[in-house]
């Protein structure tokens, strides 16, 4: 996740201060991974220097900075670059998993055990989700699904992987 | 302590294997995930500890009886006192409404019509389908439809659900609505789910999983 373009996104809405910034950035995508202050300000210092947001007067208040941020014109600009701009797809070709079946299978131990146990984590990890997701509100519905349609994804693999562990032993092996 | 046992079933069809030495146990009130590959034998495993159809070899014990030992009869009865089935499609009757699907369990139970409709009728609103009581099934959606079977399977009171790929025919959104739907309410009336399903996100719902694979199952509660 692109913090800088979350920020710029979120000061469209008008100017705000580095805290007011980040607990509205944890309200609605930081649930599991919150901003620490740190990140917030290095972030805001960069903005500033690249002439994306601008210092709109300093609030009067107790905290560690009460300074207010606006969005410029090239700001704006750079969000809808970044919303018009697709996310790279991920291709996946890296995988851990693979490379222990294929090793379990070398080294002559029990790849199933690996497909299993995998299978195992991943439901208990779906299953939390997905308490979370019927207890939860829209927001809470659609992140948890995005979770549970990638790991239903990996669990359709282990099953493949499964039904063609004989065919894959010979492979590897000979 | 289980509820239902089941110990070394075996079910073949001509030369098929559908069942080869299968386990499986299941604890009052959990939902159970039966997960496997299409041909793994999951749905022969549920027709078996369910009654329906009886093992070439192996037992099934529901709350201290053998069901491998009744005859049709009485087998029958039990699955109509304690036992509840969702399948895929195809299981409400198209001439009567959706009303008088979910009463029918209790009519043939012998209960009056008046008390039975009353107590459907609550079920179709806990299932938030009470809009379509009086219409039949072909009037309504697949979503609808899969919650009129779900409202029947549970108006009985029984002590075990048995679901055959329960959300096989509806779109994910529908699927989950009838899941989380089918597990509150077995949850709150205490009754055990036994859940076919080939999809993670359905399964996700259980409790627990239990895996087949070409005819055998992978129970970790049962070895305890």
């Amino acid at each position: 996740m692109s913090i800088g373009h979350a920020l710029l996104g979120l000061l469209e809405g008008g100017p705000r201060h580095g805290y007011d910034l980040k607990r509205s950035y944890d309200e609605r995508f930081g649930q599991d991974r919150p901003l620490h202050y740190g990140q917030v300000y290095s972030t805001l210092s960069r903005l500033l220097k690249n002439g994306l947001v601008t210092e709109a007067g300093v609030e009067a208040g107790d905290g560690p900075e009460r300074k207010r941020y606006a969005i410029t014109d090239a700001g704006v600009t750079d969000v809808e670059r970044w919303l018009s701009t697709p996310e790279k797809p991920e291709p996946y070709l890296q995988n851990t998993l693979y490379a222990k079946v294929v090793l379990a299978l070398l080294s002559g131990r029990s790849a199933t055990e690996v497909l299993d146990a995998q299978r195992a984590a991943h439901l208990t990890t779906m299953r939390e989700l997905t308490k979370r997701k019927v207890d939860g509100d829209l927001a809470d519905q659609l992140i948890c699904d995005f979770a549970l349609f990638h790991l239903e994804a990996d669990l359709r693999w282990l099953e493949l992987t499964a039904a063609r562990l004989d065919q894959l032993a010979v492979e590897v092996t000979r | 302590m289980s509820l239902l046992k089941a110990e070394g079933l075996f079910k073949s069809f001509g030369k098929t294997h559908a069942l080869d030495g299968a386990d499986i146990s299941i604890r009052a009130g959990e939902v159970v995930a039966v997960m496997g590959p299409s041909g793994s034998g999951k749905s022969t495993l549920l027709h078996c500890i369910a009654g329906i159809l009886p093992p070439d070899k192996g037992t099934v014990h529901y709350s201290g009886q053998d069901l491998t030992a009744m005859n049709d009869s009485k087998r029958s009865e039990l699955r109509r006192t304690e036992f509840g089935f969702v399948f895929q499609f195809g299981q409400l009757v198209p001439e009567l409404t959706c009303l008088e699907n979910v009463a029918l369990p209790l009519r043939l139970s012998g209960m009056k019509r008046k008390d039975a409709e009353r107590a459907s009728r609550d079920w179709l609103a806990r299932l938030e389908v009470d809009g379509v009581a009086d219409q039949r099934p072909g009037e309504t959606s697949g979503g609808q439809g899969q919650r009129v079977a779900v409202a029947r399977a549970l108006v009985t009171r029984p002590k075990v659900i048995f679901a055959d790929e329960p959300t096989g025919a509806l779109d994910s959104l529908n699927g989950e609505r009838v899941m989380h739907l089918l597990t509150t309410a077995a949850r709150e009336t205490g009754a055990a789910v036994v859940l076919v399903t080939h999809e993670p996100r359905v399964a996700a719902y259980s409790d627990r999983e239990v895996v087949v694979r070409d005819g055998r199952s992978r129970d970790v509660e049962f070895a305890r």
